[in-house]
This record gives C-alpha cells, sequence and structure tokens, in this order.
C-alpha cells in the first residue's frame, strides 16, 4: 500500500480503496461497494450527528464508488452541507462531490448556489477560487442566472487577487459557452480586453480564451485586442528563452500563451494599421526563422511546444492567404516535416499542406513534394498518416499531375484499409472526371475502379461514368469496346457488369462491326453473367435486351427465347417478370418504327453538380472536399478537354434507378413499373413543389382521406378542427416489404404564411426514423390559424427506399374554410347582413361549367363538408343554396355569406360570397369553384 | 478541450474531467469507445487521431494512457504539452508519481487539474504557481489535523 503522502489521509477511504483492489472479481467488488454504500447510508441517516471529518470521508468514498462507474442515488445532502464549513479540505470535497456528481435537482441547485454565493463575497480568494471552478465545471443554466452579471465585476476589480481573475476569467469562459445570452460584457469588453496587457502572465493566458470566444461572436466590439496581441506576442517572441522565468517551458517562452495569441488573430483579417502589421509579419518571420535554429534541447517537450507554435503561426499565415513570401516559406517548412523522423510532424505537415493546396500562392510549391507524399501513402505505417496523404494528393491534384496521382491512388486501392477505401474510390472517381483530358483515360480510369474496389464503387460512380458516356458521343465507342474486354475476365464484380449492360445496350452497335464482338457474341456474353447478378442488375440486363432486340433485330429470336423461358416469364419477382412479359409483348407486335421510336437511344443528361462530389461532401462535412473545390471546378473547367465543350464535364443528371428510362415504354399500355416511376431526382436542391394539387383539393370538402399514394408509399389524412384551432393526423405507410430509412418529415409556410399559420408541437412517433417494410407510422400536426391566409403548407417528405433518396413535397389539405363556424340565420338577417356586406370588394363571384353531377344530395353534403351551416327557406328560388358561417382565426373572425346557384340546363353554377374580409370572399371563391 | 480521460493499459479508467455537458451514459460510451479505439494501437503510431468530429491527442505515461479531445481548430502539439505539463505537476506533488499515487489519491488529482486546466483551457501554466496553489490548500488542511486526530479509530471503518 502506498504511503498516503501528503495532506489529510483519510485512512478509511484507503482501506476502502485497497478492499476494492483486492476484489478478485467483479461479484465481490459489487458486494464490497454495496455493503460500503449500506454503512454510510446507515451513518448518513442516524440519530448521532456526524462530525465535518466524517462527513467528508463518506462523501468521498460515495465519489470513489461513483468514479468506478457505479451510481448514487444519495449524498448530495451531505456534499452541500460541506460546502458551507468553515474547514478547507470538507468545503473542497463537497465541491469536488457537486463538480462530478451534478444533479438538476433544483432545491439542491438553490442550495449550492447559496454556498458559491457566500464563498463569492467571502473575500478569501481561496474560497473564491473553489466556488469559481465549481461554476466552471458545472456550468448550468441556473448558475449562469445567479452568478453571469457578478463574475464580470469580479474579473475587472482592481483588487482582486490575480489567481482569481484567473478562475472568473475561464468561468466566465464556460459560462458563455452554454448561455451566451445571459453574459452580457457591454460595459466590460475594454477592460477585458485591456487584460492582453496584463503583468502577470497567467492572468493574460487565462483570459485570451475568454477573449477568443467573445471575438469570434462579437469580432466588432473586440476588435482593438488585434492590436494588444500583436504587442504581446512581439514581445514574447522576440525575448531571450530565460526571460520569462517559469513562464518558459523547456527554453520555449509562454508557448501556451504564444498559441493562444495566434489563434486570437485568426479571428480576424490582416490588420490594416501598417506598423501593426509590420510587427506581426515580423513576428512570423521570426517563428519561421527559430525553426531553422539548432534545437536549445534534445527533449521532445522543446520541440513539440517549439512546432506547436510554428504550426499556429502557419495556421495565420493560410488564414491571411495574402502573404505569398510567407506562404512559400511555410509550404518549404512543411516540406521538412514530411521526411521528420516523429510520426506526428509527420502527420500534421501533411494535414497543414492540405490547405496550402488550395491557397493559389503556394499551390505550386506545395506540387514539387508530390514524390514525398506519394512515398508517404506508400510506405507510412500508421493508417490515419496514410489517410492525410490521400487528403492531401487530392489537394494537390490539378490537370499536370492527374494522370500521376489517380495512377497512385488507383495503385495504392489494392490493399488500401477498407476504412477509407469508399472515400478512396470517391476521390479517384472525382479527380479522373475533373482532369480528364481525354474520356478514354477517364472511362478506362473508371473500369480500373470497379475492377480493384467493386464493392465500394457506390451507384453515384456508376452512374456518372454512364451520364458521361451518354453526353459525349467521342467516347461511346471507345466506352463499348473496354466495357466489352473487361466482361471477358471470368470473375468480374456486378458494377462491371451494370455498366456492360447499360453501355453495350445503348452502343454495343458501335463495336458490332467486329465479328469478335458480334451482337449475338455480345448477347450471349452478358447472359453469362445474368444469373450470377442480383435482381436490380437483371432488370437492367433485361433492358439492355430489349435494347439488343431494336439495334439488331437478328438477335430477335435469341432473345425472345430467353425472355419467354419460364425463369423469366414465370419469375417469382414481380419487377422481372412485369419487364420479361412487357419485353417480349413490345418486341412482337411492335412494328419496327415504333419499337425505334419506344427504344431510343437515351437523350444526353442535364447538367448540374457531380453528384459523386456531392456525395463526398456529404461524407466527410463541408471541410473534407479543399475549401476552395468550388472555385476550382470552375477556375478548371473553362479549359477542361481544351475543347470548351464543357456541358457534358459539369453534368448530373437525375440519376433514375432504371437508367434505361423504362418510362419511354408506357405506350405499350401498361402501368409504369415500380422502379420506373421513381424517377427522382436524388441530388438536387431545387425548391419544393408540391406534386399533388389534385389530391390537395379534394379535402376542401372533407377531412378524412388519401392524400397521396405512389408505389411505394401511401400517406392518409385525418383532421378535426375546432375554432382556431386543428388536429391533424398523417398516416405514412410503406408499401414495399423493403424498409425507408432516414425517413424524415417536415412542415413548412412558404412566405408570409408563417404568419398566418401555426404549426405547434409537430410530434411523430417515429423513435427511429425508419419505416420497415409494410408498416405504418402515424404523426399530429397540431395546428393555430392566427390570421387569413391563401397559400398551403407545405409537408416534406425524405427517406432512403433501396440506395436512393426520396424527396417528396405535398400540399398539406389545409384551407382557411377548415377554420369556420356554422350560423345559423333567418332568412330576414341573412338579407339584411347581405346588404351589410355590399362593397365592391368584399363580393367574389364566379360563373362556371360544372364538373361533377349536379346530384343535390352530392351538392348539399359538399356544402356541409365546407363547414358554413346550410340555411333552408331563404333563398326565394328553392333551386338555390345559402351558407353562412364565421371563420374564426386567432386575431379576428371573418363572417362569411354564400350563394350557390344551379342551372342544371346549362350545367352551371354561379357562386357567390360575401364576407367581411376581402381576401377571404376571394379565397373560398377560388378554392369552392373547383369543387362542383 | 472537451474531455481528459486517464486510464490504465488494462482499461480501467483512473481519472475523467468533462468540459461539455453529456449525460452520464454517452460518458460512458465515448470513454469506451475511445479506451477500445487507442489500446488498439500501437506504439510508434501517431499521437493524433479523428474521432467523430473532434481530434484524439494520447500519450502513454509507463502504465496510464492520457487522452484529451480537443476541437477542429485546436492544436494538437500544444495539447500534448498539455498533457505532459499535467504529468509533471502530478509527479512533482507526489513525488515519482505512480498509478496507485493517482488511485488512492484521486481526489488530488482533480484538484490539481483544476489548478491548471478550467473549463478545458490552461489557467495557469507556470509549474511553480499550480503547485504553490496547491500547497498552500495542504497547508489549510495540515493547520487543521489536530481537529480529527482523536477520530481515527472509527476512521477505519
Amino acid at each position: 500500500m502506498p504511503a498516503v503522502s501528503k495532506g489529510d489521509g483519510m485512512r478509511g477511504l484507503a482501506v476502502f480503496i485497497s478492499d476494492i483492489r483486492n476484489c478478485k472479481s467483479k461479484e465481490a467488488e459489487i458486494k464490497r461497494i454495496n455493503k460500503e454504500l449500506a454503512n454510510i447510508r446507515s451513518k448518513f441517516k442516524g440519530d448521532k450527528a456526524l462530525d465535518g471529518y466524517s462527513k467528508k470521508k463518506y462523501v468521498c468514498k460515495l465519489l470513489f464508488i461513483f468514479l468506478l462507474g457505479h451510481d448514487i442515488d444519495f449524498g448530495h445532502m451531505e456534499a452541500v452541507n460541506l460546502l458551507s464549513s468553515n474547514k478547507y479540505t470538507e468545503k473542497q470535497i463537497g465541491y469536488l462531490f457537486i463538480s462530478v456528481l451534478v444533479n438538476s435537482n433544483s432545491e439542491l441547485i438553490r442550495l449550492i448556489n447559496n454556498a458559491i454565493k457566500n464563498d463569492l463575497s467571502s473575500r478569501n480568494p481561496t474560497f473564491m477560487c473553489l466556488a469559481l471552478h465549481c461554476i466552471a465545471n458545472v456550468g448550468s443554466r441556473e448558475m449562469a442566472e445567479a452568478f453571469a452579471s457578478e463574475i464580470p465585476r469580479i474579473l475587472v476589480a482592481g483588487d482582486t487577487m490575480d489567481s482569481v481573475k484567473q478562475s472568473a476569467a475561464l468561468c466566465l469562459l464556460r459560462l458563455y459557452k452554454t448561455s451566451p445570452d445571459l453574459v452580457l460584457m457591454g460595459e466590460w469588453t475594454s477592460r477585458v480586453v485591456h487584460l492582453l496587457n496584463d503583468q502577470h502572465m497567467g492572468v493574460v493566458t487565462a483570459a485570451i480564451s475568454l477573449i477568443t470566444c467573445l471575438s469570434q461572436k462579437n469580432p466588432e466590439e473586440f476588435k482593438t485586442c488585434v492590436s494588444l496581441a500583436v504587442s504581446r506576442l512581439s514581445r514574447i517572441v522576440s525575448s531571450a528563452s530565460t526571460d520569462l522565468q517559469d513562464y518558459t517551458y523547456y527554453f520555449v517562452p509562454a508557448p501556451w500563451l504564444s498559441c493562444k495569441l495566434l489563434r486570437l488573430l485568426q479571428c480576424y483579417p490582416p490588420p490594416e494599421d501598417g506598423a501593426v502589421k509590420g510587427r506581426l509579419v515580423e513576428c512570423l518571420e521570426t517563428i519561421l526563422n527559430k525553426a531553422q535554429e539548432p534545437p536549445k534541447s534534445k527533449k521532445v517537450q522543446h520541440s513539440n511546444a517549439k512546432n506547436a507554435i510554428l504550426f499556429e503561426a502557419i495556421s495565420l499565415i493560410i488564414h491571411y492567404d495574402s502573404e505569398p513570401n510567407l506562404l512559400v516559406r511555410a509550404c518549404n517548412q512543411l516540406g521538412q516535416f514530411l521526411q521528420h523522423r516523429e510520426t506526428n510532424l509527420r502527420y500534421l505537415a501533411l494535414e497543414s499542406m492540405c490547405t496550402l493546396a488550395s491557397s493559389e500562392f503556394s499551390h505550386e510549391a506545395v506540387k514539387t513534394h508530390i514524390e514525398t507524399v506519394i512515398n508517404a501513402l506508400k510506405t507510412e505505417r500508421d493508417v490515419s498518416v496514410r489517410q492525410r496523404a490521400a487528403d492531401l494528393l487530392y489537394a494537390m491534384c490539378d490537370r499536370s499531375n492527374a494522370k500521376q496521382i489517380v495512377a497512385e491512388m488507383l495503385s495504392y486501392l489494392e490493399t488500401a484499409d477498407y476504412s477509407i477505401r469508399e472515400e478512396m474510390v470517391l476521390k479517384v472517381a472525382i479527380l479522373a472526371e475533373k482532369y480528364a483530358v481525354d474520356y478514354s483515360w477517364y472511362v478506362d480510369t473508371i473500369l480500373n475502379l470497379i475492377r480493384i474496389a467493386g464493392d465500394y464503387v457506390s451507384e453515384e460512380v456508376w452512374y456518372r461514368v454512364i451520364q458521361i458516356v451518354i453526353n459525349r458521343d467521342d467516347v461511346q465507342g471507345y466506352a463499348a469496346k473496354t466495357v466489352f474486354e473487361a466482361l471477358q475476365a471470368p470473375a468480374c464484380h456486378e458494377n462491371m457488369v451494370k455498366v456492360g449492360g447499360y453501355i453495350l445496350g445503348e452502343f454495343g452497335n458501335l463495336i458490332a462491326g467486329d465479328p469478335r464482338s458480334s451482337p449475338l457474341v455480345q448477347f450471349n456474353l452478358l447472359h453469362s453473367k445474368f444469373h450470377l447478378c442480383s435482381v436490380p442488375t437483371r432488370a437492367l440486363l433485361l433492358s439492355a435486351y430489349i435494347k439488343f432486340i431494336n439495334l439488331f433485330p437478328e438477335t430477335k429470336a435469341t432473345i425472345q427465347e430467353v425472355l419467354r423461358c419460364d425463369s423469366q416469364i414465370r419469375n417469382s419477382d414481380v419487377e422481372l417478370q412485369q419487364r420479361a412479359v412487357e419485353y417480349l409483348k413490345l418486341s412482337s407486335i411492335a412494328s419496327t418504327d415504333v419499337l425505334a421510336t419506344v427504344l431510343e437511344e437515351m437523350p444526353p443528361f442535364p447538367e448540374r453538380e457531380s453528384s459523386i462530389l456531392a456525395k463526398l461532401k456529404k461524407k466527410k462535412g463541408p471541410g473534407a472536399v479543399s475549401v476552395t473545390e468550388l472555385e476550382d471546378s470552375k477556375r478548371e473547367s473553362g479549359e477542361l478537354n481544351g475543347g470548351g465543350d464543357t456541358a457534358a464535364m459539369a453534368s448530373t443528371p437525375s440519376p433514375s434507378a432504371d437508367l434505361l428510362g423504362i418510362r419511354s415504354a408506357a405506350p405499350i399500355g401498361s402501368a409504369p413499373t415500380s422502379t420506373g416511376s421513381l424517377l427522382v431526382d436524388v441530388f438536387s436542391e431545387a425548391g419544393p413543389t408540391a406534386v399533388n394539387d389534385d389530391g390537395f383539393l379534394r379535402f376542401v370538402c372533407k377531412n378524412n382521406g388519401v392524400l397521396f399514394e405512389n408505389q411505394l408509399l401511401q400517406i392518409g389524412i385525418k383532421s378535426e378542427y375546432r375554432q382556431n384551432l386543428g388536429r391533424m393526423y398523417l398516416f405514412y405507410g410503406n408499401k414495399t416489404s423493403v424498409q425507408f430509412a432516414s425517413f424524415t418529415t417536415t412542415v413548412s409556410c412558404p412566405g408570409e404564411l408563417q404568419s398566418h399559420i401555426l404549426f405547434l408541437n409537430v410530434q411523430t412517433k417515429l423513435v427511429e426514423p425508419l419505416v420497415e417494410g409494410g408498416a405504418q407510422i402515424q404523426q399530429v400536426l397540431n395546428i393555430e390559424c392566427l390570421a387569413d391566409f391563401s397559400d398551403a403548407p407545405l409537408l416534406n417528405i425524405k427517406f432512403r427506399y433501396g440506395g436512393a433518396l426520396q424527396n417528396l413535397t405535398l400540399k398539406l389539405p389545409v384551407t382557411i374554410n377548415k377554420f369556420f363556424q356554422p350560423t345559423e340565420m333567418t332568412s330576414h338577417d341573412f338579407f339584411q347582413r347581405w346588404k351589410q356586406l355590399s362593397q365592391p370588394q368584399q363580393e367574389a363571384q364566379k360563373i362556371f361549367k360544372a364538373n361533377h353531377s349536379m346530384d343535390i344530395e352530392v351538392l348539399k353534403a359538399k356544402l356541409l363538408g365546407l363547414g358554413t351551416a346550410l340555411l333552408d327557406n331563404v333563398d326565394p328560388n328553392p333551386e338555390n343554396y345559402v351558407c353562412a358561417g364565421v371563420i374564426q382565426t386567432k386575431s379576428q373572425q371573418v363572417g362569411c355569406l354564400l350563394r350557390l346557384e344551379p342551372n342544371a340546363q346549362a350545367q352551371m353554377y354561379r357562386l357567390t360570397l360575401r364576407c367581411s374580409k376581402d381576401s377571404v370572399s376571394r379565397r373560398l371563391c377560388e378554392l369552392l369553384a373547383q369543387q362542383f | 478541450m472537451q474531455f481528459m480521460l486517464l486510464f490504465s493499459r488494462q482499461g480501467k479508467l483512473r481519472l475523467q474531467k468533462w468540459y461539455v455537458p453529456l449525460s452520464d451514459k454517452e460518458k460512458k460510451k465515448i470513454t469506451r469507445e475511445l479506451v477500445q479505439t487507442i489500446l488498439a494501437r500501437k506504439p510508434k503510431m501517431c499521437s493524433f487521431l479523428e474521432w467523430r468530429d473532434l481530434k484524439v491527442v494520447y500519450k502513454r505515461y509507463a502504465s496510464l494512457y492520457f487522452c484529451c479531445a480537443i476541437e477542429d481548430q485546436d492544436n494538437e502539439l500544444i495539447t500534448l504539452e498539455i498533457i505532459h505539463r499535467y504529468v509533471e505537476l502530478l509527479d512533482k506533488y507526489f513525488g515519482s508519481v505512480c498509478e496507485l499515487d493517482i488511485i488512492f489519491n484521486f481526489e488530488k488529482a482533480y484538484f490539481i487539474l483544476d489548478e491548471f486546466l478550467l473549463g478545458g483551457e490552461a489557467q495557469e501554466t507556470s509549474k511553480k504557481n499550480v503547485l504553490k496553489a496547491i500547497e498552500q490548500a495542504d497547508l489549510l488542511q495540515e493547520s487543521q489535523a489536530e481537529d480529527w486526530g482523536s477520530l481515527t479509530n472509527e476512521d477505519l471503518l
């Protein structure tokens, strides 16, 4: 057992810890702990009042038990009692317990805050620090409420001890991070900034963290810190290693403070004041110079501290991105580190160079290190370093070195760690496309990619190669030939079969002249892979076959034979069966002309941002793709291929699940097949357009029914309204047998609708964003009508089905008439009010042709469904209908009167509305004119 | 800095300090995941790794691993030296610190850390000043020691 070295040994605690350590099994440990807990509980509950020391000891034991990973549900009160002890050690343990085991029990927080308040006002610096540490450790909102206004005062007061200032600064920082709204610097701002000038280095070190955080949020208010930071930095950088006494760390003067100063400066653009800027540039040069000096110590701490400052300085140089000289020097320095024996330095140099590569001033300088980086990719033993090397290669790639870099990445892929393969594949695909000078190289690269790492080639990648081949007729023949050769391999990846099937189906004719790749040879080659493939690939192959029939009439008999066999035409998979049946029928009854039209070559895909790039960005977050990626592609695309034909390069189509566009086969009279109808744009972020105008109108006069239905999804609706409130239940049914993943729904009110309808507590019963195959989930929307409105709120639904993202926007059938309260009235009253609403804009009228049957009962049901009272014996003409109601919104009530005059002979209606608000008359008239 | 963990080669957590609010469940999950990841790494590997959206900086001292999670813009090398300075402080205080010192005097390890780092940022980087603060506190308690001297028998419970 070790000697308890200093301070107060709590022997009971030491004995307990030894006991725990001697426990041979988890069970024994738990038994010992339970015994201890029982003991402590009885002590706390016992009649005899515990003295401070015992209380401290037991609280400390509880803390130890908690830190072992066990739950502690008592002892908080005793810990709080310790806070008000006047013995330092008891207070200290009390605070430690509170810091580690905060409980949001509000009663307790009040007591804790009271104790803290007492200690803060005690003027005893040790107690004040303990209290500040506790606030900084807990950092709860309640504490911010209680102390956020007090602490700035302590921080800047002239008579506050340095150690208290240090704690106060960081305590305030913590509160600012949790509750920025409660920490108001206002009048203190300038005095806080001037802490950068404080005599005491410790105070500056603590205060600068606070200032940096505040500057990030309010740069304008804190901008005076720039010149102060520069002069402080300059003093440190130029000081001899012994000047700063204990703030010198392994011969490096104040490394922590230097890093923080450089970090603070990164919150701002380069200083405008020439003198300040000159001084700063001098500092940065000195730091770069020092890196070249021989080390003052062989200890790693010395070089780490020195290099920490150097890397922070380089970050600042990159942040400014305006000093070509410094950028190039930084790059050369990093270049030296690339071959350093310290793995840590090589890692950081690769990482830092990645950002340098995107600066126009240093891009070329970074490129000179290509061989070293390639070597790192091949030889580094740590995968995280290899990952950095791959990132850097990607960042330094341009037209001049693309072939080399892509080739190296491809060869690395053969042995790459599984964890980084998918990302590598995306990067290769992007570089190959972005810097393709000739498209045969591009096609070769992607096919190699599929060959080497087929499993990691996502749909986006193989969609992309097809889009590009389709859009560029100069590469189609080459693509057909290459893919045909690739398919000769005895084992080839299914993704290769997909690309092969698609390309030969479109462009097989371009190589059919060669007897070695005659139509039948092509067909037999594809069909030899058929039975090993998954359903989606087989579906794609079937489409390729029908395209073959069109391209090569001589294959018709063979292919029809294949389609006709039981394994196709009676396939248990509905999709495959349907395709086989339809294609067989199509090929037997359609004339050559019809066939040629239906199976025409795919039109070029529309241009858009590369979907692969989008995927990489999504995968790694915005920082992953180099910052200037987009500018880069702009810059590069202008000169691509030297031909100026950039349309094809920048394009991304909507990758429908069925690339052959089964929809074009619709004329043969079948419903679109399921995959065919899913022509969804996976990557488009265009504004939402609702797809259910008809569906929406059906709900004007009714509250329940099916809002939307397609091959995948059915959305049912049930709603009820009272006064200006409504509740809508949405039922999302998965019609497929496959799970919908990442299922999310959002309701939005476009434009000024926001201030007219309020959606409250949008609740979904989605614990997980999944909808299992065949399952239905429910969502409840609570609605409040604030003012009258005309537009419909939108419901956006996103989910993944198979690999593809489905994105659907629907109009929610919340219309103004839902908030009607029916009003019964006599004929006399009705006409009196009718006359009162006689201003021209209060009336809206429409004469329109009947769209539906003019059956009386149907009409009545619709008018009742509208929400108004249907008044009998009001209109002198019994054929006419009159209704009255009041629309309830939060801000006002709108009285409405309606008259509908049918003319059965002419099959026409005249609809007249008079409302106390003209916008309501117009909207109701619009909505109703489409109901009858 | 978001948190600091100290754990043994056997994966036993010896100290945990969290500078961001997290639930106990989340803390346990993070600890489990990180301890596993770091223990699986080989000696000569780089001291930094990307983990979720944080950077993890770790270093092994004898049987103990010191591990800090920092944010994207934080400096890895200076964080390594934060770890080293903390080890120096422990070493100076305990006199050649070993894992057992930290186990038996865990509260001291926390107190020293609080003097050095607060809210995840360096509060006082001077070794002398940190130790002075701790020693002052120790003096305060020694002067109070006689108050409980007579209670040592019950203490064994």
